[in-house]
């Protein structure tokens, strides 16, 4: 039934927007991101189980349609949108905790993809580690690691114990 | 007697800090951690890094979500306004071709974008027209500002404000009323010391959608363009896309709140 399907997917927007908006920082792009996963997932309803969580399944969508657009982008040659750093703003820099929140952000940005995708996926959206591994397509170590790393290098940025130029070849 | 702390990994650590660890591993990381300080500070870090993100991401979770979202629009064939990384990409590079059609190297690319497919060429056509204008480049000039903002903002019925670009070398010259599709239109002018002039194409947005920025370049004009709230923005001159997106920046702020 299509209403339900619709009304199903509806649930599951707002964290979708918000894993998006921490994912890629513009607001107009990570809204474009949510919106290619419904389409998708409107597109392959048929493959979803309903024996299955929801939730990873769209989440799983989304970031193949992630990688794919990176790819994409990494292949063409010509200029990379702007970021409009939208969603580097949600909370009003007067606040107290605000500047080192900037900070976080902007470390943030700082992280490879997959590196940022893992903290993002068990630090913000609460997904287990076999959930994440799920997601991601790759096995449970690999999860742990980059959670790791992503996380290390993230506290190294902070600290300013690492430069954001010298970022690491990995 | 005292034992020695059991021996931790950093995968206990991050379990630990995710609170996914068996309760009998956990006490023996919290006694690893009274031992070890620096594992200690990492931790608390961890634990930092968790709230921060919540506290900056979790505002999205109370946004109202964008209409073009709902999955019956997303079914119905609504094509999405924005464009990813790559899309923007492809807008594009053209050779000498003129305006219209020719700002793109497909129209299939931007199906049933018509402000946003019209932006772009109406804010280049309008600073070709106005930028060689020695004596009346303007219609009102900087030096009455307030009422030039005042004025804009009454014909569009939004509010309109003039950047301050001088943090890139630019200096308001002033602005006009254009018009676009019968709806009105505006145009401010800037100019650097050297006589290097910018301009700002401002038109309403009319269903309020939001992209992100395109770039287009053409015969050394380069041209940003984006829909924002309310309104539709293109900014365009002969400078370098990395200026020219430092400036962008600072007008697409200027609207922000």
């Amino acid at each position: 039934m299509t209403s339900d399907r619709a009304r199903l997917i509806e649930e599951q927007i707002p964290s979708l927007r918000r894993y998006a908006r921490a994912l890629v920082g513009a607001r107009g792009e990570a809204d474009d991101l949510v919106h290619d996963c419904i389409e998708r997932a409107l597109s392959r309803w048929h493959l979803w189980r309903p024996d299955r969580d929801l939730r990873p399944w769209l989440f799983t969508i989304m970031h193949n349609q992630f990688v794919s657009q990176r790819r994409k982008a990494a292949r063409r040659p010509v200029p990379l949108a702007l970021q409009d750093d939208a969603g580097y703003t949600a909370t009003p820099p007067t606040q107290g905790s605000g500047l080192l929140l900037q900070e976080l952000a902007g470390a943030l940005a700082e992280l490879a993809d997959d590196q940022r995708a893992v903290l993002l996926l068990i630090g913000l959206e609460g997904f287990s580690y076999d959930e994440a591994a799920g997601i991601l397509g790759v096995p449970r170590g690999t999860v742990t690691s980059r959670l790791a790393r992503g996380r290390e290098r993230l506290r190294r940025l902070m600290a300013g114990e690492e430069g954001p130029v010298l970022r690491r070849v990995k | 007697m005292t034992a020695e702390p059991e021996r931790i990994t950093d995968e206990d650590l991050h379990a630990f800090v995710d609170g996914v660890l068996p309760a009998a591993r956990r006490a023996a990381v919290e006694a690893w951690l009274a031992a070890t300080p620096d594992d200690a500070a990492r931790v608390a870090a961890y634990r930092q890094q968790k709230e921060g993100l919540s506290a900056l991401f979790d505002p999205v979770l109370g946004e109202p979500v964008p209409a073009r979202l709902a999955p019956d629009a997303v079914r119905g064939g609504r094509r999405r306004v924005g464009v990813w990384l790559g899309r923007a990409a492809a807008a594009v590079l053209l050779a000498g071709a003129g305006f219209g059609g020719g700002w793109f190297a497909s129209e299939a690319e931007f199906p049933r974008l018509p402000t946003l497919r019209a932006l772009a060429s109406e804010g280049v056509s309008a600073h070709r027209v106005y930028t060689v204008e020695v004596r009346h480049p303007v219609e009102v000039d900087a030096s009455r500002q307030q009422h030039l903002v005042t004025w804009l903002s009454k014909r569009m019925g939004r509010e309109i404000r003039a950047p301050d670009l001088s943090g890139h070398g630019f200096k308001l010259v002033g602005g006009r009323l254009l018009h676009a599709d019968n709806q009105p239109a505006c145009q401010f002018m800037y100019e650097t010391d050297d006589g290097e002039r910018l301009t700002l194409y401002i038109r309403v947005n009319p269903d309020s959608r939001e992209t992100a920025f395109r770039i287009v370049e053409q015969d050394g004009l380069t041209a940003h363009y984006w829909l924002h709230g309310a309104l539709a923005f293109a900014v365009i001159g002969e400078i370098g896309r990395d200026r020219m997106e430092r400036v962008a920046h600072t007008i697409y702020r200027v609207f922000e709140s």
